[in-house]
This record gives C-alpha cells, sequence and structure tokens, in this order.
C-alpha cells in the first residue's frame, strides 16, 4: 500500500493490469471485457484474478484489511488453487464496487463468503492455463498440469504462466463442474500460511491508513458536534477561529435527524492548512447547542429502566416446554440479573477519510470496512449516482464494526463540495469517544429451578437492551432476530423447561456493532449464571456445564419454533452441534490442565464456552488476584473449531487479540452518559487494556476439521469476561455480575 | 517567528512556525512522514512515539520550539533498509495485525534496548506499558522484543 496512486474508477482494472494480460472476468463477458464489466451489476469471481503477460499474477484483495490478515488471506486461496508462486503475486485493493460481491468486512464472514469464490477463480484460471497449454503443444490436456506458476507437460516440456497468457486468454471458460480443486494435502499455502503482504509496510511506516492519505491541495477539518445526539446549533461566533493562523474558513454542517444511520452528525467545521490549525481553530470556537430530545439520558437512571424492564415478563423469543409450570413446581430457585454497559470501539485509528469532488463526482480514501456503504451514504447525502463516487480503500488502523459505518466519509465528501478543494476528515481521540456508534447497553435477567442433584429444571432468561436497528428506524425498540441468535435463542443447554425474552429498551446514543456485537452481553449473563449453578450444586463447573449441555445432538430450532437466522447462514448447512461445543470444551480442559489444577490462594481458574459466527470457542482463563485487589491474568487457553482453517497463524492472532479485547471490556471498558453527554473522552477515563494488564500469554487450540471455515474475528471475544469473571468468583466468593469489573471492590 | 533548527532522520530541517504545535503534526502535515500515528494527542497511548536524541518521546505532546538542535528519529529513519533487529524481529514472529500502532511500539522498543539489551519481562512490561495495542498483539511485542535482543522466551 506504500505507492498510493490516484487513478479513475474506469481506469482502475485498466492501470491494475497492463495491455494483453489474462484478466480472469474478461473470460465471463462475450465482447470487449473492461466495457462489459463496466456495463454489467452482477457479481463475477473472475473480478478477483488476472495475469499479465511478465507472468505475474494479480489478485484483487476486496475485503478491507483491518487487522484480521484478510488481504493476504483471501488472495493466498486463489493463488494456491492457481498455484501461483506467492512471491510472484501482486495484491490490489479493490475500490467499492458491487460486482465484488459484497464488501462490508464484518461479521467475521470474508472466508465464510469468499473462500469459495476465490478458489473457484484460481481452479478456473489454472485449468484454462493448462488448456492453453495442451493447445500449444498440442497434447491432451491431462497430460498438462499447473506447478509452482508454470505449466509442466508429462514429458518434461514447461511453460510459465507468463508465456501462456495469450492463448489462455482464447480459451473457453470453464464450467464449474469441470473444475478440480486441490486436496488439504497438495495445497502449498491454504492451512499453512504466508507472512502478511503488509509487513514490510507496516514495519518501517509505509503503510496508508486513511489519517495517512494525502490529496493534492487538500484542507485539514476538524469538526465541533452537539454534545448531545440529535443536539441543533443555537448560535456560533468563530470570529476568534478566523484568527488562528492557517484557517481558512468555517462551514457549517446541517444536523442530522433521526434515523442517524450513516449521516454526518452535522456541527461545525473548520477548515485549515494544517491538521494542528484546524484543532486549534476549532478550540477557539464559541458554541452554544440546543440538546434536544436526548438531553435526558443519564446512566444510571437508563440502568434502572433496563433492569425494571428485564424484572417483568416480556416478549417470548423462544420456549420449550412449560417454565412457569416448572417453577410452580417447586425445587430450588436461582435468580441474578446482569448488567454490560456501553462500549466504545476506539479503534487505534480515529475515524479518517479524504474526499475530493469535482465534476460531479466524489473521488474518497478511506479507512471503511465497507467501501460499497460508503458509495450509497455519500451518493445520497450529495444527491448524485452511487456510481459517481469512487471510493478507494486504505489499511484501517482498526475496525471492530466502527468503521462498517461511513459517517466520518460522508463529512469529507460534504465539506469537499462546499468548499471545492480536497477535504481530510480525521477524529480525535475525543471525537471518536463522545461519537460513536456505541456496542448497546444491556441487562439481563435470569431465574432457573434445579432439582436436588442441582441440575436445572427450568430456566427463564430476558434481556433488554436499544436494539441495532434503532440506528436505521428510530421507532424500532426490540432486538432484531439476528440479534436474538447471538447467543440468546441458541442456547445450548438441554433444560426441560426453557423459555428466552426480550423486552423494549430506546436508544439514546447511535447504536452499532462492535466486536462479536450482542454474544458480549448474552455471553456474560449466560455464562455467568450456568456457573452460579455449578457453584451452588458444588459441582466442578466443566464437568457441570456438560452434564447441562447434553448427550450431542444437533438443536433443531425449526422443530421447537424458534428463529435464528443463524448468522445469515442455513441452519443445515451450519447446525448448532452441541457435540462441537463439548469437544471444545474438552480440548481447552485437558490443555489448561484444568483437572490438575490444585486450589492456591489469590488464584484460580475460570471457565466459559459460546458459539457465535458458526465457531466453537472454550475458554479458560487463569487469574490472579492480590492482596490489594488487583487482577492480574498469567495465562488464557482457548480451544477452537471454526472448520478448516486457512491460514493458522492469521487465526491464532486473532484469537490472541479477542483475549485482549475481552479482557480490557471485562476488566474496564464503560461508556456512560449524564445529561445526554458522554462522560469519557480519551484512554484516561476510557482505559483499554496495556501490555501489563492483558492476558500475559494466550494458547490457542485449534481443532482441525476440514468442515466449512466459519469466523474467527470475532468469537474469541464473547467467552473471555464470564471466564475471569468465574475465575474471580472461584478466587474471591464475589460474582461479578456487573461489568466493568473495576466497579467491584474484590478485597 | 525565530527560525530553529534540527535533525529528522538524520536530514537537517528548519522550522519557523507556531512553536507550540506538537512535533506530532510537524513530521505529519509538513514532512509527511506518515508513519508516526496520532492515536490520542494527550500522551496516553504511544502512537506517536519517536525518539529525540535517542530516547523515546511522545510527539504529539512535544512542541517545536523543545526540539531545536535535537536529533528525531521517526520510524522512517530506525533503519536504512527495514532491518533493524526489531523489525526482522516483528516481522519473525508476526506480530502486527492492524499495524497501525506498531511504529510507535517499535519506537519504544527499540529506545528501550538501548538502555536495557536484555529486558526482562517485568521491564518490557513497564517500558511498554505507555504503547497502546487494540488489536491485542501484546505476547507477540514481548516475544519480539525478546527474539530481537537474544533473551530466551
Amino acid at each position: 500500500m506504500s505507492g498510493v496512486v490516484r487513478v479513475s474508477r474506469r481506469g482502475f482494472l485498466k492501470t491494475t493490469f497492463s495491455a494483453g494480460a489474462l484478466i480472469l472476468c474478461a473470460r465471463f463477458f462475450p465482447g470487449t471485457a473492461l466495457d462489459a464489466l463496466a456495463k454489467t451489476q452482477g457479481w463475477f469471481p473472475g473480478v478477483y484474478l488476472g495475469i499479465e503477460p511478465n507472468g505475474t499474477v494479480i489478485i484483487i484483495a476486496h475485503r478491507s484489511e483491518m487487522g484480521t490478515g484478510i488481504r493476504t488471506a483471501l488472495p493466498m486461496v486463489a493463488a494456491d488453487e492457481l498455484d501461483a508462486d506467492w512471491q510472484r503475486v501482486r495484491i490490489e485493493q479493490a475500490i467499492g464496487d458491487a460486482r465484488f460481491g459484497d464488501q462490508n468486512t464484518d461479521g467475521s464472514k470474508s472466508i465464510r463468503d469468499f473462500y469459495d469464490p476465490l478458489r473457484r477463480a484460481g481452479a478456473t484460471a489454472r485449468l484454462m492455463l493448462e488448456r492453453a497449454a495442451a493447445a500449444t503443444w498440442g497434447v491432451p490436456a491431462a497430460q498438462c498440469r499447473a506447478d509452482n506458476h508454470r505449466i509442466v507437460n508429462s514429458d518434461g516440456r514447461t511453460l510459465g504462466f507468463g508465456e501462456l497468457v495469450v492463448q489462455a486468454a482464447r480459451q473457453k471458460v470453464p464450467a464449474a463442474e469441470e473444475l478440480r480443486f486441490k486436496t488439504s494435502a497438495e495445497c502449498r499455502y491454504v492451512g499453512r500460511g504466508v507472512p502478511i503482504v503488509d509487513m514490510a509496510d507496516i514495519c518501517t511506516g509505509k503503510g496508508i491508513y486513511g489519517i495517512d492519505a494525502r490529496m493534492p491541495g487538500m484542507l485539514y477539518a476538524s469538526i465541533e458536534r452537539s454534545p448531545v445526539l440529535g443536539g441543533t446549533l443555537k448560535s456560533y461566533d468563530d470570529k476568534e477561529t478566523r484568527k488562528v493562523k492557517g484557517v481558512r474558513k468555517t462551514v457549517v454542517l446541517e444536523p442530522a435527524r433521526p434515523p442517524y444511520g450513516f449521516q454526518a452528525l452535522g456541527g461545525i467545521a473548520v477548515l485549515a492548512d494544517s491538521s494542528w490549525a484546524a484543532q486549534q481553530g476549532r478550540k477557539k470556537l464559541k458554541v452554544t447547542w440546543e440538546p434536544g430530545e436526548n438531553a435526558g439520558y443519564d446512566s444510571e437512571a437508563f440502568r434502572n429502566s433496563l433492569l425494571e424492564t428485564v424484572r417483568k415478563p416480556q416478549k417470548v423469543v423462544r420456549s420449550i416446554g412449560d417454565v412457569d409450570a416448572a417453577f410452580a413446581r417447586g425445587g430450588t430457585i436461582h435468580e441474578a440479573e446482569y448488567y454490560v454497559p456501553h462500549l466504545a470501539h476506539a479503534t487505534m485509528e480515529p475515524p479518517a477519510a479524504v474526499a475530493e469532488f469535482k465534476n460531479g463526482k466524489v473521488t474518497i480514501w478511506a479507512a471503511t470496512q465497507n467501501p460499497q456503504a460508503v458509495q450509497e451514504a455519500v451518493a445520497k447525502a450529495l444527491g448524485i449516482a452511487k456510481g459517481d463516487v469512487i471510493c478507494f480503500v486504505t489499511l484501517l488502523g482498526g475496525g471492530f464494526g466502527r468503521k462498517s459505518k461511513p459517517d466520518y466519509v460522508v463529512e469529507a465528501a460534504l465539506l469537499a463540495k462546499k468548499v471545492g478543494k480536497p477535504v481530510q476528515v480525521a477524529w480525535s481521540r475525543e471525537d471518536d469517544i463522545r461519537h460513536d456508534y456505541y456496542h448497546s447497553v444491556a441487562a439481563m435477567y435470569l431465574k432457573a429451578a434445579t432439582d436436588e442433584k442441582g441440575i436445572p429444571t427450568a430456566w427463564l432468561q430476558r434481556c433488554a437492551f436499544p436494539p441495532i436497528q434503532s440506528t436505521f428506524d428510530a421507532s424500532e425498540r426490540y432486538a432484531r432476530d439476528g440479534e436474538m441468535a447471538q447467543g440468546w435463542v441458541d442456547v445450548p443447554f438441554d433444560i426441560p423447561n426453557l423459555r428466552a425474552e426480550n423486552g423494549p429498551a430506546r436508544a439514546h446514543v447511535r447504536i452499532g456493532w462492535f466486536r462479536s456485537v450482542a454474544n458480549i452481553y448474552h455471553a456474560f449473563a449466560v455464562q455467568s449464571f450456568i456457573d452460579e449453578l455449578a457453584a451452588a450444586a458444588g459441582r466442578d463447573r466443566i464437568e457441570y456445564f456438560l452434564e447441562v449441555l447434553g448427550r450431542p445432538r444437533t438443536i433443531d430450532f425449526k422443530a421447537e419454533g424458534t428463529k435464528n437466522p443463524n448468522y445469515g447462514k442455513p441452519l443445515d448447512q451450519y447446525p448448532w452441534e452441541t457435540g462441537r461445543l463439548r469437544r471444545v470444551v474438552e480440548l481447552v480442559a485437558e490443555k489448561s490442565g484444568w483437572a490438575n489444577r490444585k486450589p492456591e490462594k489469590g488464584r484460580a481458574l475460570g471457565f466459559a464456552a459460546h458459539r457465535s459466527f458458526l465457531s466453537y470457542i472454550a475458554v479458560v482463563a487463569d487469574v490472579r488476584v492480590d492482596d490489594q485487589g488487583r487482577i492480574t491474568i498469567p495465562r488464557i487457553d482457548v480451544a477452537v473449531d471454526a472448520g478448516r482453517v486457512i491460514h493458522p497463524e492469521r487465526v491464532r492472532a486473532q484469537f490472541e487479540g479477542a483475549a485482549v479485547f475481552g479482557a480490557s471490556l471485562a476488566l474496564m471498558g464503560e461508556i456512560t452518559a449524564e445529561k445526554g453527554s458522554i462522560r469519557q473522552s480519551n484512554f484516561d477515563d476510557y482505559p483499554v487494556a496495556r501490555i501489563n494488564e492483558a492476558p500475559f500469554e494466550t494458547h490457542v487450540h485449534l481443532v482441525p476439521g476440514e468442515g466449512l471455515p466459519t469466523g474467527v474475528g470475532e468469537p474469541g471475544v464473547p467467552p473471555i469476561a464470564p471466564a475471569i469473571c468465574n475465575a474471580l468468583f472461584a478466587i474471591t466468593g464475589k460474582r461479578i455480575r456487573r461489568l466493568p469489573i473495576r466497579n467491584t471492590r474484590l478485597v | 517567528m525565530k527560525k530553529m533548527a534540527f535533525t529528522v532522520n538524520g536530514v537537517t530541517r528548519s522550522f519557523t512556525g507556531d512553536p507550540e504545535m506538537p512535533l506530532l503534526w510537524y513530521l505529519r502535515d509538513e514532512l509527511h512522514l506518515t508513519g508516526t500515528k496520532y492515536g490520542c494527542g494527550k500522551g496516553l497511548c504511544g502512537a506517536c512515539t519517536v525518539q529525540i536524541d535517542g530516547e523515546a518521546a511522545r510527539s504529539c505532546v512535544t512542541p517545536m520550539k523543545s526540539v531545536a538542535g535535537k536529533k528525531i528519529v521517526t520510524i522512517e529513519g530506525l533503519s536504512a533498509r527495514g532491518d533493524h533487529p526489531l523489525q526482522k524481529a516483528w516481522a519473525e514472529c508476526n506480530v502486527p495485525q492492524c499495524g497501525y500502532f506498531q511504529s510507535g511500539q517499535l519506537m519504544q522498543a527499540a529506545a528501550l534496548l538501548k538502555e536495557k539489551p536484555k529486558p526482562t519481562d517485568a521491564e518490557i512490561d513497564e517500558a511498554m506499558q505507555g504503547n497502546i495495542c487494540r488489536c491485542g498483539t501484546y505476547q507477540r511485542i514481548r516475544q519480539g522484543i525478546k527474539l530481537a535482543a537474544g533473551v530466551k522466551s
């Protein structure tokens, strides 16, 4: 990404590939390939791959790189099927364009959704090259096979990929059933991995992130926004601002109206010749706001209202057996309430983009997880066609869901249009923490009746939180099915009477998806409560968990009448198999030395297991509390069943990172509102885990598998907080039911 | 305004602008050395770490007036060919995820190794706790530092 160049959208493929290159997409269309591509609205896997006459294989990375390694892993899949030499592969980042298929790098689905298309792209090109070689030599195609960037004839002759480009481009595109795929053993890169393509740039400071993108003559903008969501400008005075050296002008952006969606929030932008001048000018603004309808939002009062909601019967989202009758029959009753506050993404690179408006078209460089959403949102805000928004994607300094929402890109585009120059919008950390699309605040109530052995005979769970959909439809109060399927309606315990409910809650800030989303609070409540029941029964936590989980079975949501969107995938293709959860639980128990652990003062293991994004995860956290109540986490063990693993090293990295992310939100993450304004503003009052606070080491244990690949970016997060809290209970006897942990005195 | 001189990555530079402007913005906006990152503007996160006369410094809270006569080294100048032992160790241990904060991590770690060529885990934690990594690469940062230092993990 070091050589960031500006090219037009029409010129994108043309400049990426030189004349004469075999561009696989070309072969999917009759006539002039690129013109056809430009006219076609459909999606063709062939847009991902091309070969230059000099043999360079160019693979398009159409998903955003925010640290998962996807810019490497998906191209690697295509290169492997092509049998290309990775050293001769060049990766080009795609612009936003629906022809690449979904580009919203969110939901832990890049490999899940695109492993197959990239594989097919590689296998298609390989077969065409093999057939081209056969035609050149006048031999049967069966005699020719690809081997490390060349085609080898069984008689010993070879031709390089580049030499075959012209002939290959004349081949008919093979039908899907003609394609042959490598076995795992034949794979050169898949299942093994290669270093990320951006390694050298990152280590030498040459990587270009959104905040680093520059356009000639651009102005730097710093925007003062209403501290309360929906507030409007009452009055402002920019006299002092305009005196600051380097400040060019101030521009008023219209306030957003609900639903806020991806609109620019509005406010007063200070545009200047440098970041510093813009920031200084902004400080000199005198602004008064009319705070509007969210001025009464107060986190403590809201927490109470959520708890009131979950204490009363609510909308039933899952029901097995008859919970009320079972409770009426008696047994030992257990009840608990849990609470998880708002969280801010705090991506290390705050939201940033640069935009230029020229001749009715917008060109953008942005750190975005979703360049197509950028196209849509910018087009809508500027009243131009989506196709006139050209969005280049830089590296992202973290994403975690924040950068799927392109409001900051809209700001840059609006300002660029207003001032007639390119404009960079880079949020300050304070802007980021105070104006995020927050992870929702949630309250959960759980109740169980247990028999004489302490095994639950009835289980009731209620939750309430402002749903993400409220950002897109201000009248929404209840969770969507997708949020309910994130660890709420899919609780896997084999309990004869089980009911899940969801109550209404109104949003007063923009609510957005955040790494692992609703799974965070659902897993916290469910995995804590099962630990509470195990403790009450005086049982080993893991043995008890497995007993309540029951015999290995596939949960039949259809038969029980439960809606489970299953992360957008059919349940018959990606079933909920409790046996797979059992397996990771057994694996993590073994690897963490759970059974042989001797009790130790101030130190214990805690356990949690959770399926999300179709992956099965079990965690054991080794936690220490000193006599001052200070917590350290010497070790985390994570067992993972994510189906077939494409890039094991990057998958491990994701789970190591998720352990830190999970520990951060468990130990210290909390965003609160007072009079509608967010009280936190930077890393001093919204801390995230540092090297001395994070788990000292995380050991990731991958279950080998050949099944369909499932998510890895997010599913490591949800079990961490309950595992840590369960360990803390084992050490101190204090049950943490409210996050973050730092709000509870442990000694 | 008084003209001041200093070096950045061995190149002599002069500056006549706002003496209160933090070094970070001079590096990024005037020299276009964008490897030094913004993260908090308050010296809380370490993204903007550079070396001034060999010591790690947070460029976001270092006003230009304080760098007169100093030798400033940024990530772009850490080594001529990207082959500082830490840069090599970072690649060997596959440390980066998003990579945004790795410039600061590397500059801080390089300053640590100058002072303590064979750091212990506790010394690493002590030196590196000002440098946040939201992706959570800490255990590999520790590994990378030890590899570069030739200390056993």
